[in-house]
């Protein structure tokens, strides 16, 4: 099967000259159909600048993007407007994506009319009750003439998500999309998204800082983990979780507070050569990682860009030194 | 770095009282809607050296306890009834009746807070040796290399490179470099409490575990008494002794931490637990709590958690519960916990967990 979203050295950078912030460098990953993909690092890690050029809201600088196959820099405009209807994004703050002037009935109809998914009024109202209980408000005659204000933060989400839908999207990028929501609600939202990925065919790519998050989510997926615009290491979420095998993912994954006392006092402490994120502007040579690493090796990783190479269990790792070494994130 | 280790903090909390007992705290707040019930009626005592941490979504009162306790509340609210003791030595002195003047003192010297480490926790136009310089006058010290030395050995104690920091405007640091900075900032008065409120929202992961590192420092090594604020559980996990489940205003769950984790008595503790994933160890079927929280301006009858919980019984919509011994050291404010204990032994929690844990641990270490 080909893949449904397919990147390719995909590059952004930002600024001019000396200024020059390579926020996205020379990502390739491929998303099947109905693979659930998470993108996870930290802040400025480039992967919502990756999800915004996924969602064609970002024109690359290099590299390029194809959907079902075809490089979107080629299309021409109606099967640009096609590709943009084909993807759609939600984002982190359900408080600002909603325009606050306007019900829920106008912004779910307003797209639906627009594009002409509905012959009229009284179709696309019916088409947003259906969309509202899809995304579970119910009673949905109860909140379509409801203003973003008279919500609550998950009900405002879920409102987003059903505006995601309205094009009958094929790819999803949902870009912390219930970082913002209570945790106890949390959860009721991924369901949702996850009930979506079956009932709908949507292909999601989920962008989170929260480790334990993507896990959830993606337990049967793959998780992707970015470090200042680079991927350093992908592969199956509980090859990835559970053996990591790249030093940053393990300081990660070490570094996660954990909801759990036992847990919380038997994790790994990795200490880092330094705590602080190298600035984009100035990046270290070599592997980006080098300063920080404690299995630096000089002579190559200050050097080198290391490659993102295949390994046996699953999934790339772009550390030639510790690709083959296992790190047990548990002791005693 | 090198561990700094700090020589002050010596007269650690000899008292046998608790340093901080709250007894039926109350606040409202006045809005154009109507009283807001942020707090009501909670009875908690703060045992010396320990960690308490107060959990629970946004609106259930924790931040607003939190602030009652430093009296930072805004003007439009309201703490009645209630009394709020602070011991310290000989000392005993009820917060809510101290004048402006007893007030600076109280806060900085002897309980202070941290707030999230936003940019609005500093003056934007002062540079962090000039803040620390205007703390340290206005609670009477006069002199200026005493307190350079002071400031020096904290950061140095915070893991951070004081040639780097002290002449540095808070826009010039990293969100993880503010956090710590508040937190030595906090520590420059050598306060009996500290009350942490968010201290690693916002952080990055790498970044939220120095923070986490040093709190635990002070904890384990400094034997500071802290009241942690936070949504998020693993905080809780991570740096409480015990912990106090809030909704609604009130507490209704208290415990030691690992009675709080295994064997939570209230549904509404319970449902937490089960809404956050871990990273570590297998996968877990996540439950969401049905509803979402109250609106405190109009609240349900009975117990306020009722219209979302699977418990939740005719009494529960008429009668509010109150908190009530469930075990040792454990209360919980619920008619029907023996129902949350009985569902427990059927499923029990973090089992995938505790199950990762006994692969590599010797039995005894995990029973």
């Amino acid at each position: 099967m080909a893949p449904i979203i397919e990147l390719r050295a995909l590059t952004k950078q930002f600024g001019k000259g000396k200024e020059t912030v390579t926020a996205v460098d020379a990502v390739s990953l491929a998303i099947d159909p109905g693979e659930t993909v998470c993108l996870v690092g930290e802040s400025g890690c480039g992967k919502s600048t990756t999800g915004r050029m996924v969602a064609g809201l970002l024109a690359p600088t290099a590299g390029e993007i194809l959907f079902e196959g075809r490089s979107i820099t080629k299309l021409d405009s109606t099967a640009f407007r096609r590709y943009r209807q084909a993807v759609q994004i939600i984002h982190q703050d359900p408080y600002s994506s909603l325009n606050p002037t306007q019900t829920v009935r106008q912004i779910i109809t307003a797209p639906l009319l627009h594009h002409k998914k509905v012959k009229n009024q009284a179709g696309s109202e019916s088409r947003a009750l259906e969309l509202l209980e899809v995304v579970d408000l119910t009673p949905a005659r109860d909140i379509i003439d409801k203003y973003p204000h008279q919500l609550s933060g998950g009900q405002r989400q879920r409102v987003a998500v059903a505006r995601a839908l309205t094009l009958e999207p094929k790819f999803i990028v949902a870009d912390e999309a219930v970082s913002m929501v209570d945790v106890s609600i949390r959860v009721s939202i991924l369901t949702m998204l996850t009930r979506l990925k079956q009932e709908f065919d949507v292909t999601f790519l989920f962008i989170t800082h929260d480790l334990a998050l993507a896990k959830y989510f993606a337990w049967n997926g793959r998780i992707t983990v970015m470090y200042l615009g680079r991927i350093v290491e992908d592969g199956p979420t509980q090859r990835l979780v559970s053996d990591p095998r790249h030093p940053y993912t393990q300081a990660l994954l070490a570094a996660v507070p954990e909801a759990d006392p036992e847990l919380a006092h038997h994790k790994r402490q990795i200490e880092l050569r330094s705590a602080e994120i190298p600035s984009l502007l100035n990046l270290p040579s070599g592997c980006t990682f080098h300063p920080r690493c404690p299995y630096s090796v000089d002579g190559q990783c200050n050097v080198r860009r290391p490659p993102l190479e295949a390994i046996a269990e699953g999934g790339r790792v772009a550390c030639p030194v510790r690709q083959a070494e296992r790190v047990t994130l548990l002791v005693t | 770095m090198a561990k700094a280790a700090l020589e002050w903090h010596t007269v650690q909390n000899s008292t046998p009282q608790p340093p901080l007992s709250l007894d039926n705290v109350h606040v409202s707040y006045a809005t154009r809607k109507g009283k807001v019930q942020a707090v009501r009626g909670v009875t908690l005592d703060l045992l010396a050296g320990e960690s308490l941490a107060l959990i629970g979504e946004s609106g259930s009162g924790k931040s607003t306890l939190g602030l009652a306790v430093v009296r930072l509340l805004p003007e439009t609210a309201a703490v009645a009834p209630g009394s709020i003791q602070y011991r310290r030595g000989d000392r005993e002195v009820e917060v809510l009746k101290l004048t402006k003047a007893e007030l600076r003192e109280f806060r900085w010297r002897d309980c202070a807070m941290v707030f999230q480490a936003a940019l609005n926790a500093f003056n934007p136009v002062l540079t962090v040796w000039d803040q620390t310089w205007d703390t340290a006058k206005a609670h009477g010290w006069q002199d200026k290399k005493a307190v350079q030395t002071r400031l020096v050995e904290l950061l140095r104690f915070v893991q951070l490179d004081p040639k780097r920091v002290i002449d540095a405007y808070p826009h010039e640091l990293s969100g993880g470099m503010r956090q710590r900075v508040l937190l030595a900032l906090s520590l420059l008065l050598d306060p009996q409490i500290l009350i942490l409120d968010e201290p690693t929202t916002a952080l990055d992961i790498i970044t939220q575990r120095t923070i986490i590192k040093l709190l635990r420092q002070l904890k384990e090594e400094q034997h500071f008494t802290m009241i942690f604020i936070s949504h998020d559980l693993a905080i809780a996990a991570e740096l409480a002794d015990r912990v106090a489940t809030m909704y609604a205003g009130r507490v209704v769950e208290l415990g030691k931490s690992n009675d709080i984790f295994y064997r939570p008595r209230h549904p509404y503790t319970l449902g937490l637990i089960r809404a956050v994933p871990t990273v570590t160890g297998g996968f877990e079927q996540l439950f969401s709590i049905p509803g979402s929280p109250p609106d405190l301006i109009n609240l349900p009858s009975g117990c306020k958690f009722h219209p979302r919980c699977a418990f939740a019984t005719d009494r529960c919509k008429q009668e509010e519960p109150e908190l009530a011994t469930v075990g040792p050291a454990h209360e919980a404010a619920c008619w029907n916990w023996q129902q949350v204990e009985a569902e427990l032994q059927v499923k029990p929690l973090h089992r995938g967990a505790l199950n990762v844990l006994a692969d590599i641990l010797p039995a005894a270490e995990v029973s």
